[in-house]
């Protein structure tokens, strides 16, 4: 037996194994929201087999050394310091009619991040804490504010910091709608748009701790647990939904509104799949 | 309102060594907003720290300087309790003070 016809004796060897140990292909169809969440962190953790769990939250500063003893130093006067004083602020000053954002969360809005964004069962869509909290002003006759920084970034800010250390508790109920929304929130993550045709993956699976120009890259593992988060190339806050639409434009692509289905969808299949990690926000970035 | 200065300052026997941050947008003069117009200059112009009445740190800061800025320096002396003032004075005649204590 020559060489070539070895291998390729053994490859088919090989498939036929394969075949043997793969389950049906009807298993392979279902949305396994659990299966999938093991098999991304297995991935993250595998990739970075010197890091903790919960050093996945904390995103480039977990990556790279010099970037970490930076970010050390900067913590102890964090530059959202002062945004977290104005949520704390705001998030206690009642509106006009006598009501306050504690009147519409659970537990007073203290300690609850980690359960948003959740799946709601009578609207049948992924309500997200951004969303909850204009919602919270509608109900109550105040004007909407901007999802993507200033004021709504203080608001979560000061949400997150009274959950920090809470693991992410995202749940998908056994309702179809809830597992579809899922789904599309992973398809939105894996499917490639814009000019330069990058998914969310493409950066935050296939290259986290690489670099891209200046900045290193952060693991999708752990990265909305940060949020909101300080940027000093925003020189300001910025929410979830603003990391998301900077992202779709800095791929080239049209950013969709903030708390489009979609976004929704993407931010409960990236919250979910980071279920155990703590949560870390407000975070600062580069 | 709260101060826009928090200041942290810690002793080492010898040496004091203090971390400050600012709240203030130092804007340059020379960026433009969403209309088109020119953000006007508002920026600081003199940062100071005073240890028993005397200055330890003097910044003479201009447009160039980031937004809430961050400082950090160390000076000889200073014992744990004693207060450290610093006070802020920009462009447009604002000002603020506040005191912290050494630890």
């Amino acid at each position: 037996m020559n060489v070539r016809s070895a291998i390729h004796f053994t490859s088919a060897a090989l498939t036929l194994a394969m075949l043997a140990l793969t389950p049906p292909a009807t298993a392979a169809d279902k949305i396994d929201p659990v299966a999938d969440a093991k098999a991304f962190q297995k991935f993250f953790t595998d990739k970075f087999p010197k890091l903790k769990p919960e050093d996945f939250a904390n995103g480039p500063y977990s990556m790279n050394e010099d970037l970490h003893r930076q970010w050390v130093e900067k913590e102890q006067f964090p530059p959202y310091e002062f945004s977290l004083e104005m949520g704390k602020e705001m998030f206690s000053t009642p509106f006009k009619n006598g009501k306050s954002y504690a009147d519409c969360f659970p537990n007073k809005g203290i300690g609850i991040r980690q359960n948003y964004p959740y799946f709601d069962d009578k609207e049948g869509k992924v309500i997200t804490l951004e969303l909850a909290l204009n919602r919270c002003r509608e109900a109550n006759g105040e004007p909407q504010l901007s999802y993507v920084r200033d004021e709504m970034a203080a608001l979560t800010a000061y949400m997150a910091f009274t959950s920090r250390g809470k693991a992410f508790d995202i749940k998908i109920p056994n309702d179809p709608r809830a597992i579809e929304a899922y789904q599309s929130g992973k398809e939105y993550f894996y499917t490639r748009r814009g000019q330069f045709n990058f998914s969310c993956a493409t950066c935050h699976v296939q290259s986290p701790g690489e670099r891209i120009r200046a900045e290193v890259l952060a693991p999708a593992l752990g990265i909305l647990n940060a949020m909101p988060i300080y940027r000093s190339e925003w020189s300001g806050m910025g929410t979830t939904s603003r990391r998301f639409t900077t992202c779709n434009s800095q791929i080239r692509g049209v950013p969709l509104n903030p708390q489009d289905d979609e976004y929704r969808n993407l931010e409960y299949y990236l919250s979910y799949v980071s279920n155990g990690l703590p949560i870390s926000g407000p975070g600062a970035r580069p | 309102m709260a101060s826009t200065i928090r200041v942290r300052a810690t002793s080492t026997g010898d040496i004091t060594e203090v971390q400050a941050l600012i709240q203030h947008p130092m804007d340059s003069g020379f960026v433009k907003d969403a209309k088109g117009e020119i953000i006007p200059a508002h920026f600081i112009q003199q940062l100071t720290f005073e240890y028993e009445g005397k200055p330890v740190f003097v910044a003479d800061w201009g447009g160039g300087i980031s937004k809430d800025p961050y400082v950090k320096f160390a000076f000889k002396g200073g014992k744990k309790g004693d207060d450290l003032k610093v006070s802020w004075v920009d462009n447009k005649g604002a000002t603020d003070t506040t005191t912290a204590k050494i630890v």
